[in-house]
């Protein structure tokens, strides 16, 4: 069996972010799904993150992670917040239903 | 190393499968499923790396928090879910070359990355060693020092994503009894005691 090595992990964080990115355009009109493909990218820039600090020996990596993770639960709370009042106001969550400000 | 490489090839495919399972399964609890199942497997990968605390705190953040918020919202909500997957197959070729281009480049960037051997003389913070310090003290020894600014920041942030997701989703309801502090404060005994005259054997 190959050595694992950076290059491997490095492969499926990109992977992983592709497929986050091909969530957001695959499902235009659910926030739910983006909000879920945002998640995953966040997730793989941590793997990113991680495996650096692992081959070059550096805890700041970790520590960075953890901060991103941080971010990231922010922001999953909030947005899904945001879903929830507009799901009460307008009974729908399609996206290109939320024209209201004409942006 | 020949276990740890077997364990890195089944982390990672199957937090991949999860990964697509979570953009193209049809019904979104799935979805938020498969989203654990891909937590589950980074963490993993987590551990294989020797980041042992990032993968407890990954189990216990995401799973047991942001999935679980998930799954409480796409249950919360009534949605005709299949109405808002119309546009599934149009948007298909579109991403497909986008998303194509973007691996492509992201591995012939990230693929052929080649550390030379002296880097690691120059960390900010090396790791030490496995032997004399856990992964979480190390974490902790820099957290609370060298970072310590920064992690009251991220805990300021949490503060507010807290406080904006209350305000966001508090409804005040019409018509419910509720506890009015000023309004009980500012009694006196001349507007809460009325003192009457009873007739001896007569009753009010």
């Amino acid at each position: 069996m190959i050595q694992v090595g950076l290059p491997h992990y490095l492969t499926v964080a990109a992977i992983l972010f592709t497929l986050g990115i091909f969530g957001i355009f695959l499902n235009r009109k659910n926030v739910i799904i983006i909000l879920m493909s945002i998640e995953l990218m966040l997730l793989a820039v941590n793997i990113n993150l991680v495996a650096f600090s692992f081959y070059l020996q550096d805890l700041t990596g970790q520590i960075f992670a953890i901060f991103v993770l941080t971010v990231a639960a922010s922001e999953a709370a909030i947005g899904l917040a945001i879903v929830l009042v507009y799901f009460r106001h307008r009974g729908t969550i399609a996206v290109e239903d939320i024209n209201m400000m004409k942006g | 190393m020949e276990l740890a490489g077997a364990f890195f090839y089944l982390f990672a495919a199957t937090l991949v499968a999860a990964g697509f399972m979570v953009i193209s399964s049809r019904n979104p609890v799935h979805a938020v499923l498969y989203l654990i199942l891909a937590f589950f497997n980074s963490a993993g990968l987590f551990v294989l790396l020797g980041a042992e605390f990032l993968a407890m705190i990954l189990v216990i953040v995401y799973v047991g928090a942001v999935a679980v918020l998930f799954l409480f919202v796409v249950m919360m909500l009534d949605i005709d879910f299949a109405e808002l997957r119309a546009g599934f197959l149009k948007y298909l070729p579109f991403g497909a070359t986008i998303g194509i281009i973007l691996l492509i480049e992201l591995i012939l960037v990230l693929g052929t990355w080649v550390i030379s051997p002296e880097i690691s003389a120059n960390a900010t913070s090396p790791v030490p060693l496995a032997a004399e310090i856990t992964n979480t003290e190390a974490i902790g020894l820099l957290l609370y020092t060298k970072y310590v600014y920064f992690f009251e920041a991220s805990g300021i942030i949490l503060l507010i994503a807290m406080v904006g997701a209350i305000t966001l989703t508090l409804r005040h309801k019409e018509g419910v009894k509720r506890q009015n502090i000023a309004e009980q404060v500012a009694r006196s005994p001349a507007t809460s005691i009325e003192i009457k005259h009873v007739e001896p054997g007569a009753g009010i």
